[in-house]
């Protein structure tokens, strides 16, 4: 019941401690449904009924003594129930106005002698306790209860944990009776949730304009005014305040009607309804709903008052009748023109500052019997959103409406209703739904709209295209047969060929193919899918299906008894779900439920039945089906919630490639997931992924080293790949070069998997770098960042460093600095910063300029590579010969660096702090850097709060107090007291170069007052027992300057 | 029939509407005594071994079944060997859906191995078992009989023709309603005469069918739907105490 009450169920709004459930009709068959339970609950699980709760269901009941009969303790006004649980306390307690009950025997039997006020008293319990199943089964249960993806293994454990109660069994089945309640009262309220109208402030803008327009005096007049509680809009498109907002409320009007009272409502995203009378602003106690829920202001208003029913429908009509007007008006018109008249009318339907808004997409006849073009017109106005190929979709559309008029008096019939539906969804909101772009980053639009490749005329069809169409022509005019044959026949025909597919297209065999799914016939379903299976590898095919709203159909074809016709459809799925809208209707629609369900078999007993067989294929088909539709974030989410991942770790065990790349490709699609990544991880199947790296399918390789490329940031992930021994197979994969998707996959998973430096050692051993080193040049980039990144992890052993320098690596890497690619320059920037710590190595990038190719990254717009070069820059200038000199050698280098330190991102801030306390070594760049104003800018930053940030500053401290009166600059600008504070973090690197800095700066008088004023003493005091000896050693002094400060004070007062 | 069931107190509901209502099943049940019982149980024994798809007590089920049939048909007091052509057909169009007269006839063709114009006990259980669990072997055969309407090996463009006649919508427009027919004639061919020698050959329908399961049933409905099917199926097979 939890998560049916807490989310589900409507609560008023109003502050009270308690809360109270609305009374609409969703929290009434709620409850109705809840009491259904509770009343049969004693009769079909009498021992779960016997179960005493851990803590009682109180609430103040209006139950009286007297409503009780036999079993019960009558005394006076209290009642006790003769059913006693083992400690003698009796299971039922009334002491008006409170009750107590302790089982669900006793509920039953309250609920019974309750009668006709049954429903209140459910209706008071659950007020009161909001929270039963906590009540009852005891908190533990709450969390298994929590989890979304609530297992059953975990409710198992914590009931192994409580074992000492010997009714553990009991509770387990109390507990799945409750969540199986609660399910049900789930997906009953989300039905009713799912019809009900979402509301957003532009649509009920539009709709308060439009009833504005409707206010004006005269004889068309509907209503006397309308107006907004408050004009006030805020960003948002909301009239409320802000902790209204949150209620989803959208704005408060006063109303007033010609016939009846004023009328004060509130629109909020659930829907419109009356409340109780706020005429301004700040109304509190108005808040409440008086009235029932309507989808929108007309509806309300046309069941409030009688004289705006009646005109509002005047209104109607009179637009319709100019539709037909115009229409006749202009017969003589050229067929062509007046289609695309047609169309632009459609388009105006849509905008919704028009007269009559979204009453009047109430079409007209002439309208109706265009349905066909509706799925288009959606289609057109997302492409117009798009903004690119606006005019060459428009075209398209063009034609594509032409085809169809030609067709319609064919289709209008059959293909009707399906389309009306699919506009009933769309039109009360009035405007197309906000699309959302929750696509996963991994993503590219496959599907970008293709030229439309149609022969101008028909002389030149092929002969293909008037077989298929005679063969359409039976299959509308045949009866079961004929169609069979029909259909048969048309398989025939080579699909794969462009113009066979899109011949089906032009004919109109699509609708008929999707219409014929909805038929109870299996075999013109079998036909009609094998058909769409292959066709829909076409991307235009694939559109047409999906507007069509053939998704919907073969979504529902999922459910179907029939092992072949559920195999097809998923497979077909597969093939039209490679676009993003598609993906979303597969969502919407419910099918990632449907398609997890489909993975359910067994499939890997090694002897299966024929039976089992198909069981695997449809499995198959559904992780191919899964597949296409991770490519969405939120498809990703829905295949966890419906519980997919463990299906897809027990198919990864599959023997079969075929079974295997889907499902891998799933996983590693979904791996960019956090959620998926720990479960690949927990679930075992880093294992599995493993395992088949060492198969002989490329593809199936590449889906693994992939998915363990995206799950391999975590150190675990890493550990076990080490430990299933999966590091020797990734550097084995690397000798096939020739295929650069493998190719990056594999170089990724190595990358990441040397993050571990156990992982380097195995590395080395399998002589891993020196292929690597190999793979620098003449790769596509996606394999390079790999590679370099794989080489910047692994440089960080000293041994690495010396391989890459004789296997020739560094002059590779100095080049690649020349690149464009920002994850490239990351990765190599690291890697040269990294080799670069080596004597040796210094040299051969010295020689090559490197540094001078580093430093210009310092340019680099973006923060990460201006990051990644500073750290760099770092190694370079301690180990290179002459670095002051060479540093000097950049002109302008210096200022450059310097006014990085404006920058506002920590990580820049960090490295350049670090490479400047470097640079600042030299006495000379420091005048210089001193002269471009280092101190006042590194004073700014003293007080941040960032302990990678601190440290780094704090060495550049140290090192800018060495010139000049700089120390004396740092006090005034206020950077000593920030310091002091410092030595109060928790890490001890930052200690160290505090009191570094601080011994620097406590070298002039007022900072060593300063110093003192903020309590320094006592923490240096501290750090001068470190076991940290130059810590020690700068707290010493640092305490010694401030003493002889102290002392010299002294002899100038006392001596 | 309905009306003789409605008159029994006790019976499901679905045997109402179901053309299998055993109405006599319990006049059977006394009037066979036991030692006819015996006799059901011997010959579903041997029948069991004959045929492939069927163990002894869903024989058995069967011949009481049957038994059952047959006792609706003496009443009119003649003497029967078998299941009649109308009585078949009833059950064909009621149970299973079968709506084409000609095709019904067809099936009680091959149903009636002996030519003998009725439906044998052994005749009936062994349709049965094709036509309910047959292999897509023993289907492709039993098809290919009741499409070879003349059963002279090979089915005819004319045969053909026959049974597709009534398979399109006529266009009255059109100058030779029968076009469209003959154009879905010469589509089949094209698809499954494979020896291209204008007919097919059980080899040609054996391999279309094997490449393309869906032409089974190529020329018209022949066999039960898995629904149907699984209707007769639970009902015949229930234990006969139930009845």
């Amino acid at each position: 019941m939890g998560a049916s009450l807490t989310r589900a169920a409507q609560w008023t709004t109003a502050s009270s401690a308690t809360g109270k459930l609305e009374i609409t009709p969703l929290n009434e068959s709620l409850l109705k449904e809840i009491l259904r339970f509770v009343e049969q609950f004693s009769s079909r699980h009498p021992q779960e009924a016997k179960h005493v709760f851990k803590e009682p269901l109180q609430w103040s009941t209006t139950l009286v003594a007297s409503d009780f009969k036999t079993d019960y303790d009558i005394n006076g006004p209290t009642v006790q129930s003769q059913e006693k649980d083992s400690e003698g306390h009796p299971l039922l307690q009334l002491s008006p106005p409170t009750i107590s009950v302790h089982s669900f025997s006793q509920l039953s039997k309250l609920v019974q002698l309750a009668d006709d006020k049954k429903l209140k008293e459910v209706r008071a319990c659950l007020e009161e306790n909001r929270d039963p199943v906590v009540k009852i089964l005891g908190p533990s249960f709450a969390t298994v209860l929590d989890g979304e993806d609530t297992s059953v293994l975990r409710l198992v454990d914590k009931v192994k944990q409580g074992d000492q109660a010997t009714d553990s069994e009991v509770q387990v089945k109390l507990f799945l009776l409750l969540q199986h309640l609660d399910n049900q009262l789930l997906s009953n309220s989300l039905k009713q949730i799912s019809q009900e109208v979402r509301l957003n402030p532009a649509v009920v803008k539009t709709e308060v304009e439009l009833l504005k327009r409707f206010c004006s005096e005269g004889e068309k007049r509907v209503l006397k005014s309308v107006r907004y509680t408050s004009d006030y809009e805020f960003g948002n498109g909301c009239h409320t305040p802000p902790w209204r907002q949150v209620h989803g409320e959208i704005c408060y009007l006063v109303i007033e009607p010609c016939d009846t009272e004023t009328l004060y409502i509130t629109c909020s995203t659930a829907g419109v309804f009356l409340n109780g009378g706020i005429k301004q602003e700040g109304e509190e106690n108005a808040y409440e709903r008086t009235s029932d829920m309507h989808k929108d202001l007309v509806t309300l208003l046309r069941n409030r008052s009688p004289h705006f029913a009646e005109n509002i429908n005047k209104q109607k009509i009179q637009h319709v009748e100019s539709v037909d007007a115009e229409e006749q008006g202009q017969p003589q018109r050229s067929y062509e023109h007046q289609e695309k008249n047609v169309h632009e009318r459609a388009r105006q339907q849509h905008t919704p500052n028009k007269p009559g808004g979204k009453k009047k997409l109430e079409p007209s006849p002439r309208w109706k019997n265009l349905g066909l073009m509706s799925p288009y017109d959606k289609a057109e106005e997302k492409k117009a959103s798009k903004g690119s190929g606006k005019e060459k979709s428009g075209e398209v559309q063009k034609k594509m409406l032409r085809s169809d008029s030609k067709k319609k008096a064919e289709f209008s019939v059959s293909s009707l209703p399906g389309r009306q539906s699919s506009q009933k969804t769309k039109t009360p909101a009035g405007v197309v739904p906000v699309e959302d772009f929750s696509e996963s980053s991994s993503e590219s639009e496959e599907d970008e709209e293709q030229p439309e490749r149609r022969p101008e005329s028909n002389t030149d069809l092929p002969s293909e295209y008037w077989q298929i169409q005679k063969l359409v022509k039976y299959l509308k005019g045949g009866n079961q047969t004929a169609t069979v044959i029909a259909l048969c026949a048309m398989r025939d025909f080579n699909l794969v060929q462009e113009t066979c597919q899109l011949a089906i297209r032009d004919v109109g065999g699509l609708e008929v193919l999707i219409n014929l799914l909805d038929t109870e016939e299996i075999k013109c379903k079998i036909g009609s899918l094998k058909i769409l299976r292959k066709i829909s590898h076409n991307s235009q095919i694939r559109r047409a299906i999906a507007d069509l709203g053939g998704l919907q159909t073969m979504v529902k074809i999922l459910d179907s008894p029939v092992k072949d016709l559920k195999a097809l459809a998923a497979e077909t799925i597969a093939n039209v779900a490679k676009f993003r809208r598609a993906r979303r209707t597969v969502r919407q629609y419910g099918g990632i439920k449907r398609l997890v369900e489909l993975l359910d078999c067994v499939p890997d007993s090694a002897t299966l039945t024929a039976e089992q067989e198909r069981d695997v294929e449809v499995a198959r088909c559904g992780a191919l089906a899964l597949w296409s539709c991770s490519k969405s974030t939120r498809n990703k989410e829905a295949i966890r919630k419906a519980g997919g991942i463990p299906l897809l770790g027990r198919l990864l065990k599959s023997p079969h490639e075929n079974m295997l790349i889907p499902v891998v490709g799933t996983l590693q699609e979904c791996a960019s997931e956090r959620s998926y990544r720990i479960a690949i991880q927990t679930e075992g199947m880093i294992e599995d992924l493993v395992k088949n790296l060492s198969s002989d399918n490329d593809e199936l390789q590449m889906h693994c080293a992939s998915a363990i490329f995206k799950c391999a940031e975590d150190k675990r992930t890493r550990d076990l790949v080490r430990q299933y021994e999966g590091l020797q197979p990734l550097v084995s994969l690397l000798s096939k070069a020739d295929n650069k998707q493998l190719l990056a996959a594999t170089t990724g998973a190595i990358w990441k998997c040397s993050i571990s430096m156990e992982n380097v050692a195995k590395f080395q051993e399998y002589k891993a770098l020196e292929t690597l080193v190999g793979l620098l040049t003449e790769q596509p980039e996606e394999v390079l960042v790999n590679v370099v990144g794989a080489l910047g992890e692994c440089a960080q052993i000293p041994a690495n460093r010396a391989t890459i320098r004789k296997c020739g690596g560094i002059q590779p890497l100095v080049n690649l600095l020349t690149g464009t690619n920002q994850a490239l320059l990351v990765n190599v920037t690291k890697a040269v910063g990294a080799c670069a710590t080596e004597i040796d190595n210094m040299t051969i990038i010295d020689r090559l300029d490197g540094v001078r190719l580093l430093w210009s990254l310092l340019k680099n717009p973006n923060a990460d590579v201006q990051a990644s070069a500073a750290w760099a820059i770092c190694p370079c200038i301690e180990n290179a010969k002459d670095a002051g000199e060479m540093v000097r050698s950049f002109v302008g280098g210096l200022e450059l660096i310097v006014n990085l330190l404006k920058s506002t991102n920590k990580e820049v801030l960090a490295s350049v702090c670090a490479a400047i306390a470097k640079i600042a070594k030299d006495k000379e760049n420091l005048a210089v850097i001193t002269d471009h104003g280092v101190v006042p800018m590194l004073a700014k930053l003293t007080n941040t709060t960032d302990d990678r940030l601190r440290r780094h500053l704090a060495e550049a401290v140290a090192r800018c107090c060495m010139w000049g009166s700089n120390r004396v600059s740092f006090g005034e600008a206020g950077a000593v007291a920030p310091l002091v504070r410092y030595l109060k973090s928790k890490d001890s690197s930052v200690h160290q170069a505090t009191a570094q800095a601080l011994l620097q700066l406590s070298k002039d008088p007022n900072n060593c007052i300063t110093m003192h004023e903020n309590g320094v003493v006592k923490l240096l005091i501290g750090m001068m027992g470190s076991t940290d000896e130059i810590l020690q050693e700068a707290a010493a002094g640092c305490v010694a300057n401030i003493r002889r400060l102290a002392l010299a004070n002294d002899k100038a007062r006392y001596g | 029939m309905v009306t003789e069931c409605q008159h029994r107190p006790g019976r499901r509901v679905q045997i109402y509407c179901y053309p299998f209502c055993f109405a006599n099943a319990p006049f059977i049940r006394t009037e066979m005594s036991a030692m006819n019982r015996k006799l059901i149980q011997t010959l579903a024994e041997t029948i069991s071994k004959q045929v492939k798809h069927f163990n002894k007590t869903e024989a058995e089920c069967l011949i009481r079944l049957f038994n059952g049939l047959l006792g609706e048909q003496t009443v009119a007091g003649r003497a029967v060997h078998g299941l009649d052509r109308g009585k078949f057909r009833n059950i064909l169009h009621n149970t299973f859906g079968m709506t084409d007269d000609m095709i019904m006839d067809r099936v009680f063709r091959a149903f009636d191995k002996d030519n003998d114009s009725f439906i044998s006990v052994k005749e009936w259980i062994e349709g049965l078992s094709i036509f309910l669990r047959g292999t897509l072997d023993e289907k492709i055969k039993y098809c290919f009989h009741v499409y070879d309407l003349n059963s002279d090996g090979n089915i005819s463009r004319e045969e053909m023709f026959h049974m597709l006649k009534n398979s399109l919508i006529r266009q009255p427009t059109e100058e030779d309603p029968d076009e469209g027919v003959k154009d879905l004639v010469e589509i089949t061919l094209k698809m499954m005469d494979h020896d291209h020698d204008g007919r097919l050959s059980y080899a040609d329908f054996e391999k279309a069918v094997r490449e393309e399961n869906l032409l089974l049933e190529a020329f018209g409905t022949c066999l039960p739907d898995a629904k149907s099917i699984l209707i007769f199926e639970q009902h015949a097979f229930q234990d006969p105490l139930d009845q």
